[in-house]
């Protein structure tokens, strides 16, 4: 008997254990459209700590110190704007899963559709290019022998 | 002749691909420049971590070349560097210490444990001047120079030959 009720007690206390360690603070807003911006903006900003994880799904304590900081921000009536500058300011432009498009991202924001231009001139080209190629292959005999063979269609 | 030089186009294409990524390789993802570089150390007010009644702030890093290291007691790596940061000192080197999320009874039985090469050390038990430091995990240096600007910045461990080969020649720059 003693030992199932240290067993149940071990079992409460891995679920207690479980249940600190996945949590992740829940927060109070008053308007809606506040906690929509809250849960953007923590989906938007990476954690600098983990490699590859939003401030939102992070138990790194800095992430937790972000999204405090998030929070007063939010609550102060900043906008997301300036929310976002805050902690670039800080923790530099790592934190941003959407680079700014400055001097520096024009070649990252910029190549992809660069690449589509090119290649539609490139596919371009090559439908220009075959069809006079097809055109021009005929010789002035295989021309008159179409054309004959044409009439002969037609008027038949 | 110019229509197949044309054919190595992809094959040009594809070795760019290669040598961006292969630079990419030898790349380490946890570096990064600090966002504080070429800024001002931020403005703060806090205690010392000797004395709660001594309020210390940004005009500390003014008139002198100084290195600033955060760290905490729960940091085991901070343990680690502490010889380091003690034969910096030795040579000569003004070290300013951030006691990080700690409490003041473990922060001064670190230092007297591991030895203190710092100055002062500016306690920061919520962690607020390590925020605006952008520190995200300790142990972190910053070296600031005599106008009070950070002029470089050193995550994690400082290794014992860091000491000669990356954080001397930086403090003399800036000296």
């Amino acid at each position: 008997m003693a030992v199932i009720r240290r067993g149940l007690a071990l079992l409460a206390l891995l679920l207690v254990v479980g249940l600190v360690l996945g949590a992740v603070e829940v927060r109070e807003f008053d308007d809606p459209v506040l906690e929509q911006r809250y849960r953007d903006l923590t989906a938007s900003l990476r954690c600098p700590k983990c490699e590859n994880q939003a401030i939102d799904d992070s138990n790194s304590p800095v992430a937790a110190d972000m999204r405090e900081r998030v929070y007063t921000l939010l609550q102060d009536g900043r906008s997301d704007i300036e929310i976002r500058n805050h902690m670039v300011n800080r923790f530099g432009d790592y934190v941003l899963y959407n680079p700014r498009l400055e001097g520096r991202t024009w070649l990252l924001w910029g190549l992809p559709g660069a690449l589509v231009v090119v290649g539609g001139v490139v596919v371009m080209l090559i439908v220009r290019s075959r069809r006079q190629a097809s055109v021009r292959q005929l010789s002035a005999d295989e021309r008159a022998r179409l054309d004959a063979l044409i009439k002969r269609e037609r008027t038949e | 002749m110019k229509r197949r030089l044309l054919l190595l186009l992809p094959l040009a294409g594809f070795l760019l691909l290669s040598g961006f990524l292969y630079l990419g390789l030898s790349l380490d993802p946890f570096h990064r420049d600090s966002a504080l570089l070429a800024r001002e150390f931020p403005a703060f007010e806090l205690s010392t971590l000797e004395d709660p009644e001594a309020v210390v702030d940004e005009s500390l890093f003014q008139g002198e070349v100084t290195l600033v290291n955060v760290w905490g007691e729960w940091c085991p790596t901070c343990k680690q560097e502490m010889p380091q940061l003690l034969s910096l000192a030795e040579r000569g080197v003004r070290l300013v210490g951030v006691d990080y999320k700690d409490t003041r009874a473990k922060g001064r039985e670190f230092l007297e444990e591991f030895g203190n090469p710092f100055e002062v050390n500016i306690f920061d038990p919520e962690g607020d001047l390590g925020f605006e430091l952008g520190v995200y995990g300790a142990p972190e240096t910053f070296l600031v120079d005599s106008d009070g600007i950070i002029r470089y910045h050193h995550t994690g461990y400082i290794k014992p030959e860091d000491v000669e080969q990356t954080i001397l020649p930086e403090v003399r720059k800036w000296q």
